[in-house]
């Protein structure tokens, strides 16, 4: 740890930190919505980082994450909107939305973690689907999850009588809801990227990277190999129900659309995209993934008419053309990702 | 009992359609190793061009048939344009990338050609011209259309026609040896190249038929259908043991089968707790219940744990 507290370091980690603080003010400057866009960012970091336990970390490729996703979503919805008429705090059902989405990881992995990669891969996609689909058929004949039309008036988060929606004055700062909520989420960021970057080289950390190397030769040296890949697969999922959570909380609303298997496979896509089992790659994927479809939908438009004169092609399909494009492009000429590994980036140049 | 059988009836014509569609997946599947993604794109790129071509025709006063059959050329050639260009684009130079890598490229791909089709076709959804009478033929008390007839022995005929081309020919043997192993493969003589192209372009050409056939026999089309019916048609294939011919053809068509069955039966057999709309479930439990016990697939060979 020595390191962290060298001269340069210290510099760095001041530089970042102004950086954070700055942030939600500069992106209010181009409106509310883009301080909500930075807070997505944060939200697919936790998510990506999740699931790049079990993809990265642990090699085992599941196509499902965001059923995890969504339960965190629907047990906070439910624990705390006047759909069941209950409120619990932020801060209860948190840890309750990890557990039963770590619950629902165990439940996944133990009869299919003996499946070999594409077979997991199919079996993890439609157990995302499987949970969609009950959310979206859940309203009757009991109304559990109310169906398409999702749940609606969740609860923001609150700390004693300090609520995180609407602005507020702090300190002489008016500070909107989305820039209160900015902060928050930042603090559980850093929370989270400590405690992977201390997984990642913990011995559990190390078993997986020897189960995603080589699994029989990982078995061969003592690794209960179940236990750990199952451990990937409920602490990755854990983390997804704590994105829930704070997704349900921040938004107010819940419905099946928001968890598509589109919505998996956009996680798995930062993870590759980004560099596969290495953080700071990771958190770029999620950043970028987030934020080029965001601005390609205010920049397409403006752009065609600037140099056609007018709207060729509808905005909305050349966005998405665009960020599929990027997608092809990015893994045609940078196939370990845009930040990969060190590690990873020499065994691929010793193969070459 | 009749329900029972118009189930099984309704089951082999989706199962027909499924199982076209996971040759295509199967295929690339066992020579490269790869989950084309994109595959399901290609097979509603196939419902979207016939739609077109076969409407401009009826339109200029060509006779039905000439239309429909122009109509279905149009798109295996314009299908097998896709997937020739497919891998040639997103896979060819991936080859030694990791393994995820090629992945993320299919889904860049599969969103690349669904935006594309939005762009051309728009966002509404396409009636398909009617191109066979709409007669109801009844068997055992359950009805059938001629479409439907269609469907099922036109793909029995396709699917035999790739079993010749995979086990009579040389460019089937080829397939083989590059499917057991490309380097060997390669050392005696078999261009993997070609051969590679070659089983995305068939597949493609398949997928094309059972866009057509999607077409004729739900009479809509929408630039969005192909993702459903590539993930089911993927389901089925890596049902019957991904990579195995005989499979994917087996897995389609018990895919079609149960599930037909199952929106059938549902109601009845949780004591209307759980109604028709959880069709989509079926395909998902089955897998996940089939794998549970053969974690290869119905007809998968058992590999090592590192295959």
């Amino acid at each position: 740890m020595s390191k962290w507290l060298g001269p340069r370091s210290a510099t760095g980690i001041l530089l970042i930190a102004v950086a954070l603080i700055a942030l939600p003010f500069v992106a209010a400057l181009g409106g509310q919505a883009w301080v909500r866009i930075v807070n997505f960012a944060i939200l697919y970091i936790f998510l990506a980082l999740g699931l790049n336990i079990v993809v990265g970390f642990a090699g085992l490729l599941d196509l499902g994450y965001i059923a995890f996703y969504a339960v965190g979503a629907y047990a906070y919805a439910l624990l705390a909107s006047p759909h069941f008429g209950l409120h619990w705090p932020f801060w209860a059902i948190l840890p309750i939305g990890a557990l039963i989405a770590c619950f629902f990881g165990v439940l996944l992995g133990s009869p299919t973690l003996k499946l070999r990669g594409d077979y997991l891969a199919i079996v993890t996609l439609g157990f995302g689907e499987i949970v969609r689909i009950f959310l979206n058929n859940l309203n009757a004949p009991i109304n559990v999850t109310n169906g398409p039309q999702g749940i609606t008036l969740i609860d923001p988060v609150a700390i004693g009588e300090f609520r995180f929606s609407g602005t507020s004055q702090i300190l002489g700062i008016s500070l909107s809801g989305p820039q209160k909520y900015y902060f928050l989420l930042v603090a559980l960021a850093i929370f989270v990227i400590i405690i992977n970057l201390r997984l990642q080289h913990s011995r559990i950390g190390r078993a997986w990277q020897a189960i995603r190397e080589d699994e029989i030769a990982a078995k061969a040296v003592g690794i209960n190999t179940r236990n750990i890949k199952l451990l990937a697969f409920a602490m990755g999922a854990s983390f997804g129900g704590i994105a829930g959570g704070i997704f349900s909380a921040m938004q107010g609303f819940v419905s099946p659309e928001s968890f598509s298997l589109i919505e998996s496979i956009m996680i798995l896509a930062m993870v590759v995209l980004g560099g596969m089992g290495h953080i700071p790659g990771v958190i770029l994927g999620a950043v970028l993934l987030t934020i080029l479809p965001e601005v390609l939908r205010y920049g397409v438009g403006p752009l065609q008419v600037a140099v056609f004169g007018k709207m060729l092609i509808d905005p909305e399909s050349l966005r998405m053309l665009i960020f599929g494009l990027a997608l092809v492009l990015v893994m045609r000429f940078k196939p370990a990702g845009l930040w990969p590994s060190p590690e990873r980036k020499r065994e691929l140049q010793g193969d070459a | 009992m009749d329900i029972f059988l118009q189930q099984i009836i309704n089951g082999l014509v989706q199962g027909s359609i499924y199982a076209l569609v996971a040759l295509g997946y199967t295929m690339v599947y066992g020579i490269m190793g790869l989950i084309n993604f994109a595959h399901g794109e290609v097979v509603m790129i196939g419902t979207l061009v016939t739609i077109t071509v076969t409407s401009l025709l009826i339109k200029a006063g060509v006779p039905l048939a000439v239309a429909g059959l122009a109509g279905l050329g149009a798109s295996v050639l314009a299908c097998m344009a896709i997937g020739w260009g497919l891998e040639r684009v997103a896979y060819r130079p991936l080859r030694n990338a990791p393994r995820l890598t090629p992945l993320i490229t299919a889904i860049g791909m599969s969103i690349v050609l669904q935006n594309i089709a939005m762009i051309v076709w728009g966002r509404n959804y396409m009636t398909f011209p009617p191109l066979l009478p709409k007669v109801d033929y009844e068997f055992a008390g359950a009805n059938f259309t001629a479409v439907q007839v269609m469907i099922v022995v036109v793909s029995g005929l396709t699917m035999s026609g790739l079993v010749l081309l995979v086990y009579r020919t040389k460019l089937g043997m080829a397939m083989r040896a590059t499917a057991q192993n490309p380097q060997v493969a390669n050392l005696m003589g078999v261009n993997s190249n070609r051969v590679i192209s070659a089983a995305f372009v068939i597949g493609s050409a398949l997928a094309a038929l059972a866009g057509v056939m999607v077409g004729t026999y739900y009479e809509i089309a929408h630039y969005q259908m192909g993702f459903m019916l590539g993930l089911k048609a993927f389901t089925a294939a890596v049902l019957g043991g991904i990579g195995n011919l005989a499979g994917a053809m087996a897995g389609g068509i018990l895919l079609g089968i149960i599930e037909a069955l199952g929106a059938g039966y549902i109601g009845d057999l949780t004591g209307g707790f759980l109604g028709s709309h959880y069709q989509d479930i079926f395909a998902f439990v089955v897998l996940i219940v089939v794998l549970m016990f053969k974690p290869s697939g119905l007809f998968g060979e058992k590999t090592g744990e590192r295959a």
